[in-house]
């Protein structure tokens, strides 16, 4: 049981039965962090370099966390201060490493397919912690776990998500992940936000979150980027948030319980309301702490790999 | 092709019986005691073991399952990785006395990732090794305190411990090399 790639970069065209045996092997890692030494040793001796050309805290301690777990070597390395804001290529940067023998290299980069290209030029295994708008599998492959570990199977589930899908690479992976695995997914957010032409993909595409709400049983909201708002995709956080913003009031309509997740950081009151990110049927919380268990599984598996 | 039954149902179930005296004659204090099987016929030896202790003494001693693939010594480089699964010992071990349980002790590897596996969880008091099976070639300085069966074998010959658990049968065969299956 491998799984058939040597590096996981996206979702994209990923095979339900690798999926499958990804969430099944982060099960047993759930086990291991409930034990009180939560660490295993089958990456000893492995080198894991973590490449995070972009900010992130969240995604960076989730991995840090579970390569450390898997009795791997870590080395981290931000952005800002490195030899990158000096002007090296990442092409450069990737050969660097290359030749301080790491085995496994953890990649956030702000331009699509950054990670594709790192598995081109460097024999390390790549895994893509979120290249630019495109993808960020793990994140996808944390979401599914949580939702399996919630409702036993994925099959028939239904899933909305919501938000600035345009810019989400969260989006992307969890469509290919969730359409694979036999979700209905249907996406709601302002026009503006909406990629043309994503119903190829195999989704609804709703305009307003009460046509969509009635015929849910998980949301999963995005983050309204605040960074990315300089393009004027909507007039203002306040019109945001009173149409697209996921309310207690939005969602007790529907009569019964939905899911709610979020990908996190959390814009409190404009995406998401406060009462429901910390309600009954909130599990952010679990969404990070299957992070790590979910990570772990990934880098055993392809750090264990002979491929 | 040879395939010779070595242990029959009757014999399997006296062995049991044997086993289980030996394991109350060496720990007079069976309060103290707990069972470990390692996966995945280790599991199902170590229920019947307490099954039986049970109907003998009336003490419900703690059952566990190891699984000891994240501490295995070969995990890197083989075509075809084990599938991982998750250990459930759901006592603290700390104190106890751990009969570690195992269906054929052969390389001693096992017993080396298992006694690992076990350390990371908590510190026994002591713990004693049970196999159903000892086939010999040891590459470890490893050691069983209970024997079911002690069994010469040939390198390439394979031991296949059958149980109802998961089998046909409680059996033990004795497999030649031809007949041996590859594992996943």
């Amino acid at each position: 049981m491998s799984l058939q790639s040597r590096h996981l970069l996206g979702l994209d065209g990923v095979p339900k039965q690798d999926i499958e045996l990804i969430l099944d092997t982060a099960v047993s890692f759930k086990e291991v962090l409930e034990r009180p030494i939560k660490k295993v040793p089958p990456l000893q001796g492995k080198t894991i370099a973590n490449l995070f050309f972009e900010s992130s805290t969240r995604t960076r301690i989730s991995f840090e966390l579970a390569e450390r777990r898997l009795s791997a070597d870590v080395v981290s390395f931000a952005a800002a201060g490195s030899s990158v804001s000096k002007g090296e290529t990442l092409k450069d940067t990737a050969r660097n490493i290359e030749a301080m023998k790491i085995d496994m290299v953890v990649i956030r980069h702000a331009s699509a397919g950054a990670a594709h290209f790192l598995s081109r030029v460097v024999k390390a295994n790549v895994l893509n912690a979120g290249d630019g708008a495109h993808e960020h599998p793990t994140q996808a492959l944390l979401d599914m776990f949580t939702l399996r570990e919630k409702y036993g199977t994925l099959k028939g589930l239904r899933v909305c998500i919501v938000g600035d899908v345009l810019h989400s690479r969260v989006a992307r992976s969890n469509i290919f992940g969730l359409t694979t695995m036999g979700v209905e997914v249907s996406l709601c957010g302002p026009a503006t936000l909406m990629p043309r032409h994503i119903e190829q993909l195999g989704v609804r595409v709703f305009n307003t979150l009460d046509d969509v709400i009635p015929s849910v049983d998980v949301l999963n909201v995005l983050r309204v980027q605040l960074e990315r708002q300089q393009g004027g995709f909507f007039p203002s956080l306040r019109e945001y948030h009173r149409f697209f913003g996921v309310t207690k009031e939005r969602v007790d309509r529907a009569g019964r319980a939905i899911t709610i997740m979020h990908p996190g950081p959390i814009n409190r009151d404009v995406e998401l309301s406060a009462d429901l990110a910390d309600g009954e049927h909130s599990v952010i919380l679990e969404q990070v702490t299957n992070g790590v268990a979910v990570r772990m599984a990934a880098l055993y598996l392809l750090g264990t790999s002979s491929k | 092709m040879k395939r010779a039954k070595i242990i029959d149902a009757t014999t399997f179930s006296r062995t049991v019986n044997r086993v289980v005296h030996e394991i109350l004659e060496r720990n007079k204090v069976a309060e103290q005691l707990a069972l470990v099987g390692i996966r995945n016929r280790g599991q199902f030896l170590a229920r019947r073991l307490a099954a039986k202790i049970k109907e003998m003494e009336n003490i419900d001693v703690p059952v566990g399952i190891l699984d000891i693939t994240l501490y295995r010594d070969d995990l890197h480089g083989r075509l075809d990785q084990p599938k991982l699964q998750s250990s459930e010992i759901l006592f603290d071990i700390s104190g106890k006395v751990i009969v570690l349980v195992d269906d054929v002790l052969f390389t001693g590897r096992t017993v080396r990732s298992a006694l690992n596996a076990l350390m990371d969880i908590g510190r026994p008091a002591l713990i004693q090794l049970l196999v159903l099976i000892d086939r010999g070639h040891r590459e470890l300085p490893i050691k069983a305190d209970f024997i079911g069966k002690s069994v010469p074998t040939a390198i390439q010959q394979e031991v296949q411990v059958m149980m109802t658990d998961v089998d046909e049968e409680d059996a033990v065969y004795l497999n030649d090399a031809e007949l041996r299956e590859v594992k996943p």
